[in-house]
C-alpha cells in the first residue's frame, strides 16, 4: 500500500441553474489572454447537449482515454509509443479551431469614427485569428439551455448510446446543466500522450500541471484527454489545461470556481488512495465495473492502518486531519450519491457528480404528484428510464444502478427532512429503505444543504517549510523574479527577440488586470508592448492591501471625476 | 589557397558552428518557453496532413544520407564491399526520392501558410526569413543530386567534400579540398551553414527536442514540487515568527 493525497472535488448537479459565474471568473483568472480566447478550462454544458468541444464524448472519433487490450493492460486509444511517434508530424485526431469556434471580438472602434450617413454604423465582428471580417456561427455556449432544439442536441454522443425509446421522448422529458473542469485523473491519459514527459502529476497532491518550459507543442494531449480538458495556445505554441488554481489551494483557499459558485454547489477536499493499485484498478475488464473498482483504490482515513501508512509516506499530519473531515470522502465513499463523469475512459477522474434529481422531480411535478413523497419519488425514479438511463451513461458505463442508488439517498433525504421541516413525526422507515440512519441523513443534508465555506471547502494549505519553494506566496515581492520589474528589469512582458511568446513566462501570480485593461483599450487586436503593470488577482478576495488592483487615476483627464471641468458639477451653478 | 579559400572553408564553417551551439545553449537557458514547434494544426488540418509528414520524413531520411555520405569514408564502405557505382546507384537513387519528398512537402506547407488565412497571420518575420534559408538549403541540394548525378553523369563527393567536412572536426581544416568541388556543392555548403547559424534563433530549435525518450518513458509523470528548481534568493528565513525575549541570538 502506497498513500497519496489527491485533491478532488464533487458537484451537486440539481444546484447548477447554468448561470457560468464560474466559467467567467476562471476566464478572467486565468485564460483572458490572447492564444487562449477559445479555451474555457471551466465550462458548463447543457445537456442533452454536444459539449464542449463539438462531441468530444464520442471517443470513436476523437480516441481520448486509454483502451484495455487483449492481455489485460492499458494503451492509450490513440495508439501506443510508436505510433505516437509517427503520427507526431500531423497528428491525425486533432479537433480543428471549427470543433471549438472562432474567438472573435467587434470593430468598436467604427461606431465612433464611421463618417456622418444615414444608416446607423454597426460594429461587425472580426476574427481574432486572422483580423478578417467573419460570420458567427458557433461559440462556447451557443447551445445553452437546449437552444438550437432538437438538431443540435441529437448530434449528442451520450445520446446515440442510449435507446432508441429515450431517444424519441428525452427533448420533452428532461435538461440540467453539467459544469466541467479538468478531472486531475489518477491515471491521465493526457500526461501518458506527451512526448516530452511535460504534462505531470504532482505527488503531493494530485494536481496534473503542464510544464510551460518542458512543452514542445506536440499536442498530443489534446488528443489523449477524452475530456478534451487540454487546449493548445495558439499564440505561444504550448499546452494549457485547468491548473485546479494551484497557487489558491497551495494557501488553503478554495479554486475560483468554487469560490464564485453562485449555487455552492461544489465541495473540494482531499482524498487517499493506494498509488500501487491505480493501474489494476483502471485495468478492470468490463466499463461497469470501474465506478467499484476507483472506489476500492480510496483509502480510509479514519483507519489507523491507513494513517500510519501515510505518515510513512510522508503525508503531515494536518494533511491527515484534513482527509478525515473531507465532504468528498462523504459523498463518495460514506454515502454514496457521487458519481465519476465516464469512468469507461479508464483514467479514474477525480472530479466527481451527485447527479440530478430535478429531472424526476419535475416530471412528477408536471404530472399532478406529490414530488417531494417518498414513494412517489421512489416510484418514479424506478419507472422514469429516461433521466436514469442517460445518467448511467455519463456516470457509470450505463448501469443504471449506482445511479438509482444516489437518486435514490436524495429522494429518501427530501422526503425525510420535508417530514422534518412540516413538524410531523420524522419517519425512520424513509433513510432506513435506503439504508441509512437518521443521524446520517441529518448529517448528509446538512453537506448537501446547509454546509458552510469550511465545510464545503476543507483545504489544508501546503506546508511553511515548503512555502518558500511553492510559487511565490505572498512571502515576498511577487515582481522579482528574474529579468522582472523588481529585479530593475522590463521582464518579459514585452517583445522578446523572437516575439511575444518568448522569454521566462511571468509567474502565474503575477497577474494581468493591466494587460486586461489596455487590450480592452488597444486600438489593434493585438498589443505589441505590453507595460508591465499588473497585479494579483488569483489571490485576491476581498482582504489584504489592494493597492495596485486600480489604475492610478490621471489627474489631469476627464471621465471619473466628477468634479472635472465638462462634468455637471451642481453646486457650481447655485448662487 | 587564398585567402578566400580560408575565411570560406576554415573561419566561416567554424563561425557558424560556433553561433549555432552557443546560440542553443543560450537560447535553451533563456527561452525554453519559446522552444516549441509553435504548430498551427490548429488553423488548418487537410494540407498539413500530407505537407508536414511529406517534408519531416523526407527531410529525415535526407539526414541519414548526408550522415552516411559525409561522416563515413569511403575506404569503409569499400572495405565492405559497396562498390563505387553500388553505392552511387543508391545515394542518388534515395537521395533522390527523398528529396523530391522533402521539397514537395516544403512547397505544400509554405503555399499553405501563405494561402491559409490564420496560419499567415500566424507567421513572423523571422519564419519567412528561415524559410528562405531553408529552401535555399534544400533547392540547391536537389540541384545538385539531380543534376551533377544523373544529367551530367556523377561526382563523387566522398573524394573531396566528405574528407574536407571530417577535417573540421579533427581541427585540422583542410581549405584545399574544397577548390575541387563544383560551385553547385560549394553553394549548398555555404547555405547550409548559413541555416546552421540562424537555427539557433528560429522555430527550427524544435528539431533538437526530438522526444526520443518517450519510448522507454513510463506513461505517467510524477514530480513532487519539492523538487521543482527554484532559484534560492537571500534573506529567506522562513515564515516571520515572534522574537523570543530571553533570545541571544544576534538580530540579523
Amino acid at each position: 500500500m502506497r498513500v497519496m493525497a489527491q485533491m478532488a472535488m464533487v458537484m451537486n448537479l440539481d444546484k447548477c441553474i447554468g448561470c457560468h459565474t464560474c466559467s467567467v471568473t476562471c476566464k478572467q483568472a486565468w485564460t483572458n489572454r490572447s492564444g487562449v480566447e477559445y479555451v474555457w478550462f471551466n465550462n458548463v454544458e447543457t445537456r442533452p447537449g454536444q459539449g464542449y468541444p463539438r462531441t468530444y464524448e464520442n471517443q470513436q472519433r476523437w480516441q481520448g482515454g486509454w483502451v484495455r487490450t487483449r492481455s489485460g493492460r492499458l494503451k492509450p486509444r490513440s495508439g501506443g509509443r510508436l505510433k505516437r511517434m509517427f503520427t507526431i508530424f500531423a497528428n491525425p485526431k486533432l479537433p480543428s479551431m471549427q470543433d471549438y469556434y472562432e474567438p472573435w471580438t467587434y470593430d468598436y472602434e467604427h461606431l465612433i469614427t464611421a463618417p456622418s450617413s444615414d444608416d446607423i454604423p454597426v460594429a461587425r465582428p472580426k476574427s481574432l485569428l486572422t483580423g478578417e471580417d467573419m460570420k458567427i456561427t458557433w461559440s462556447a455556449n451557443w447551445d445553452d439551455s437546449l437552444a438550437g432544439g432538437n438538431e443540435i442536441t441529437a448530434g449528442d454522443p451520450v445520446l446515440a448510446k442510449v435507446s432508441e425509446q429515450v431517444r424519441q421522448e428525452y427533448e420533452k422529458t428532461f435538461m440540467f446543466f453539467l459544469p466541467r473542469i479538468c478531472e486531475h485523473c489518477l491515471n491521465p491519459s493526457c500526461a501518458a500522450s506527451c512526448p516530452s514527459g511535460a504534462i505531470y502529476k504532482r505527488s503531493e497532491d494530485g494536481i496534473v500541471l503542464v510544464d510551460q518550459d518542458r512543452c514542445r507543442g506536440w499536442r498530443m494531449c489534446i488528443t489523449g484527454c477524452p475530456y478534451k480538458k487540454v487546449y493548445f495556445n495558439h499564440r505561444t505554441g504550448k499546452a494549457e489545461k485547468c491548473t485546479f488554481c494551484f497557487p489558491r489551494i497551495e494557501i488553503g483557499q478554495p479554486t475560483i470556481c468554487s469560490e464564485t459558485c453562485v449555487g455552492r454547489l461544489r465541495y473540494l477536499g482531499l482524498l487517499f488512495y493506494d498509488s500501487d493499485r491505480v493501474a489494476e484498478a483502471a485495468a478492470t475488464e468490463a466499463e461497469q465495473d470501474l465506478y467499484a473498482a476507483q472506489r476500492s483504490v480510496f483509502l480510509d482515513p479514519h483507519d489507523p492502518a491507513v494513517v500510519s501508512a501515510a505518515r510513512a509516506g510522508g503525508i503531515p499530519d494536518d494533511w491527515i486531519e484534513a482527509a478525515q473531515q473531507s465532504p468528498i470522502w462523504d459523498l463518495i465513499m460514506k454515502y454514496e450519491v457521487a458519481l465519476p463523469l465516464h469512468p469507461e475512459y479508464r483514467t479514474m477522474p477525480m472530479v466527481w457528480y451527485i447527479p440530478p434529481l430535478s429531472p424526476v422531480v419535475d416530471v412528477l411535478r408536471d404530472t399532478g404528484h406529490d414530488g417531494e413523497a417518498a414513494g412517489n419519488l421512489f416510484g418514479a425514479i424506478d419507472a422514469l428510464r429516461i433521466p436514469v438511463d442517460y445518467l448511467a451513461e455519463l456516470f457509470t458505463a450505463g448501469d443504471p444502478a449506482p445511479v438509482r442508488a444516489a437518486l435514490g439517498r436524495l429522494a429518501a433525504m427530501r422526503a425525510y427532512q420535508r417530514r422534518g421541516n412540516l413538524g410531523e413525526t420524522p419517519d425512520e422507515a424513509i433513510p432506513a429503505s435506503v439504508g441509512m440512519t437518521s443521524d446520517e441523513m441529518d448529517d448528509m443534508y446538512r453537506l448537501l444543504a446547509v454546509a458552510k465555506y469550511e465545510q464545503r471547502y476543507v483545504i489544508p494549505a501546503a506546508h511553511a517549510e515548503d512555502a518558500h519553494r511553492l510559487e511565490k506566496i505572498a512571502t515576498e515581492c511577487s515582481l522579482d523574479y528574474e529579468g522582472g520589474p523588481g529585479m530593475g528589469g522590463g521582464g518579459p512582458y514585452g517583445q522578446g527577440p523572437f516575439g511575444e511568446s518568448s522569454g521566462t513566462p511571468v509567474p502565474i501570480q503575477v497577474e494581468t488586470f493591466d494587460a486586461q485593461r489596455s487590450r480592452q483599450r488597444a486600438d489593434s487586436l493585438t498589443t505589441p508592448g505590453d507595460p508591465a503593470q499588473r497585479t494579483n488577482l488569483i489571490d485576491a478576495g476581498g482582504a489584504g492591501d489592494r493597492t495596485g488592483a486600480r489604475p492610478p487615476k490621471d489627474p489631469a483627464g476627464g471621465g471619473g471625476d466628477v468634479t472635472s471641468p465638462g462634468v455637471l458639477d451642481i453646486n457650481r451653478d447655485q448662487p | 589557397m587564398n585567402t578566400v579559400h580560408v575565411l570560406l572553408w576554415v573561419v566561416y564553417p567554424y563561425l557558424a558552428i560556433t553561433i549555432l551551439i552557443g546560440g542553443l545553449i543560450w537560447r535553451y537557458r533563456y527561452d525554453k518557453f519559446g522552444w516549441t514547434t509553435r504548430s498551427t494544426q490548429l488553423y488548418e488540418t487537410a494540407l498539413l496532413r500530407w505537407g508536414s509528414p511529406l517534408f519531416h520524413f523526407g527531410v529525415l531520411m535526407v539526414l541519414i544520407g548526408h550522415v552516411v555520405g559525409l561522416l563515413i569514408p569511403k575506404s569503409w564502405t569499400e572495405a565492405v564491399g559497396i562498390t563505387e557505382h553500388n553505392y552511387h546507384f543508391m545515394a542518388v537513387f534515395i537521395g533522390t526520392v527523398a528529396g523530391f519528398c522533402t521539397l514537395a512537402g516544403m512547397v505544400i506547407l509554405i503555399a499553405r501558410r501563405r494561402f491559409t488565412g490564420p496560419v499567415f497571420a500566424a507567421t513572423t518575420r523571422n519564419d519567412k526569413a528561415m524559410y528562405v534559408f531553408l529552401a535555399a538549403v534544400i533547392v540547391l541540394g536537389l540541384w545538385n543530386t539531380v543534376r551533377g548525378n544523373i544529367t551530367e553523369g556523377g561526382y563523387d563527393y566522398r573524394a573531396d567534400l566528405s574528407p574536407w567536412f571530417r577535417s573540421l572536426f579533427y581541427f585540422s581544416p583542410d581549405p584545399e579540398l574544397m577548390t575541387s568541388v563544383p560551385i553547385g556543392f560549394q553553394l549548398h555548403v555555404v547555405a547550409a551553414f548559413a541555416l546552421f547559424a540562424f537555427w539557433p534563433f528560429t522555430r527550427l530549435v524544435h528539431a533538437f527536442s526530438a522526444p526520443i525518450g518517450y519510448v522507454t518513458r513510463p506513461y505517467v509523470v510524477y514530480r513532487s514540487y519539492g523538487t521543482r528548481p527554484r532559484p534560492s534568493r537571500p534573506g529567506w528565513e522562513g515564515p516571520p515568527t515572534l522574537p523570543t525575549r530571553s533570545s541571544s541570538r544576534s538580530r540579523r
